[in-house]
């Protein structure tokens, strides 16, 4: 009897393993169930109050620009959790400077998150091998077939390129592009401040800008505050 | 000890380059704390994390009145204190803590993605705080391609270029991704907006944008107009997932796709509520679109 219980056992514990293995060959809809019914039991379910508060009402204090890229998700490398972050991604992880008839997408992001949620941080994390950053620097240059959507989106990063390639061009493009990546993130801070509810956050300090930027390649991360500050006058 | 003004990028219009480069040294306590992390990190991949003592030490030094992170079960309820120097601490741990449990235990598996990405998913989710498909789906680093936007909506194919659409672009024909998701949520502000919205109302952007989903909004009045606001804009955030994925078929390659059947396009609902998840798949070949704005669906299902 003993023996036929460890058998069972021994069967179960196998078959356990075999799932867990198959976690990514398995049916891509199963896989979204699968996600979500550990999510509701592991933090949902052990944690109702906390959830209960963020279902009334969500008071994140970062805004969080990053890439579409699946690598580079900040939930998981920066671990925000349910409620801490609002969060945009796009190509490249760009922010457009203010144009209402062009990019309302982008911009009702910045208005919903600064002028109703009034997050205090604007975070914008650029990344290694970003693809975006790598069509921006080699089209039209390449001779490739022209992307409608994507080369127009990448033209908002026009003024990086020429930067780069102004100051680094005498560079390897593998380098250049990795200077790109961290210069577009600049632009983009940059760029938050043409929006006047981000102007008004950072003249009365409400509101700080930092830039990112994720390496997968060696696994670091690197962070830095864009200041727009006055310094003491020089008494002539 | 003079404290210099903070790295700016701007550069003050009257200092010589003396002082110019004086005041472009990092003297803030985070810049500072970037360049020596940059240094170390370089070298942690090839010797092992936990050999670092000067990592360990800045580590633990945790500033007083942080909510620390709780374990893996348990959610932090606060992240960031007022001054950058608490908040830069903050950042370095949580990454810290994600390079050595996840980072390094499967450094194989990052290696590879490193050299290039292969997700299966194109995600199309809210920028809502609580609806990170990375948190309440459990999609790991390299699954799932995620845009983000306000009400989660996709504009159709004839309002021309956006930054929607240039991530479908890239998500469909670059990295050819074989699903295509649409996922909506409760109490979404933008539907909200959507369905308060008057004719003639000042433009702001959030309305010049979720107009996209006006369809979705006609439907829900006609459909719903006998129920309370709240249920009103219930109906219209499931209503506004539909109406994206008919607007994901304006999309010539898309269509072209979804016809020979190599993309599947999903819409899901998650209600943050009572956390229920609702998930139906677009049925092409039983729909007929040339007809009626109507699809048909399968494989509907609804988990609790």
């Amino acid at each position: 009897m003993a023996k036929h219980s460890k058998d069972l056992i021994g069967g179960l514990k196998k078959l356990l393993r075999e799932k867990d293995q198959d976690d990514s060959q398995s049916d891509p809809v199963e896989r979204i169930i699968k996600g979500f019914l550990r999510f509701k039991t592991y933090k949902f379910d052990k944690n109702p109050e906390y959830f209960q508060q963020l279902a009334k009402a969500q008071h994140p204090k970062f805004l969080v620009f990053a890439c579409s890229d699946s690598r580079v998700c900040p939930s998981h490398v920066l671990d925000f959790q349910p409620g801490e972050a609002f969060m945009v991604r796009n190509i490249a992880n760009l922010v457009p400077a203010f144009n209402q008839s062009r990019y309302s997408d982008v911009g009702a992001t910045i208005e919903y998150a600064v002028s109703h949620l009034e997050v205090q941080n604007i975070l914008v994390i650029g990344h290694s091998r970003c693809g975006g950053i790598d069509r921006l620097m080699t089209y039209p240059e390449d001779g490739s077939a022209p992307f409608d959507f994507v080369d127009d989106w990448m033209r908002i990063a026009l003024p990086a390129k020429a930067k780069v390639k102004a100051k680094y061009g005498h560079l390897p493009i593998e380098e250049q592009k990795a200077i790109c990546e961290r210069e577009c993130v600049n632009l983009s801070l940059v760029n938050l401040l043409s929006y006047p509810y981000v102007r008004k956050g950072v003249a009365k300090k409400t509101i700080a800008l930092r830039g990112g930027y994720y390496n997968f390649v060696t696994g670091s991360f690197e962070v830095w505050q864009f200041n727009a500050e006055i310094t003491p006058p020089i008494v002539i | 000890m003079a404290i210099l003004a903070p790295t700016s990028l701007s550069k003050h219009p009257l200092s010589s380059s003396s002082t110019l480069s004086q005041l472009t040294t990092p003297t803030i306590f985070g810049s500072k704390l970037k360049l020596r992390e940059t240094e170390q990190t370089r070298f942690s991949l090839s010797t092992s994390f936990k050999s670092n003592p000067g990592f360990r030490l800045m580590a633990s030094k945790e500033p007083v009145g942080m909510t620390t992170k709780l374990g893996s079960d348990k959610i932090e309820t606060e992240v960031g204190v007022e001054n950058g120097c608490g908040l830069f601490d903050e950042m370095k741990h949580r990454f810290l803590s994600f390079k050595k449990q996840k980072f390094m235990e499967n450094l194989e598996h990052y290696q590879n993605l490193s050299n290039g990405q292969a997700p299966k998913f194109m995600v199309i989710a809210c920028a809502d705080s609580r609806v990170c498909p990375s948190n309440i789906l459990g999609f790991q680093p390299g699954e799932a391609f995620i845009v983000r936007n306000v009400a989660n909506m996709v504009p159709p194919c004839e309002s021309g270029p956006s930054e929607t659409n240039a991530a479908l672009e890239f998500a469909v024909n670059s990295l050819q991704v074989e699903n295509i998701l649409v996922i909506g949520h409760s109490r979404c502000g933008g539907i909200r907006a959507l369905m308060s919205m008057e004719a003639e109302a000042d433009s702001s952007f959030i309305q010049n944008w979720v107009v996209v989903g006006k369809n979705a909004r006609l439907n829900t009045k006609s459909a719903a107009h006998n129920l309370s606001f709240e249920h009103q804009c219930r109906h219209c955030e499931k209503e506004s997932v539909n109406c994206s994925l008919l607007n994901l078929l304006t999309y010539p390659w898309i269509e072209e796709k979804v016809k020979k059947g190599t993309l599947s396009l999903h819409g899901g609902y998650y209600d943050f509520i009572d956390c229920t998840l609702e998930k139906w798949t677009l049925d092409y070949e039983r729909s007929n679109l040339k007809e009626s704005d109507k699809f048909a669906v399968r494989n509907q299902s609804f988990w609790c």
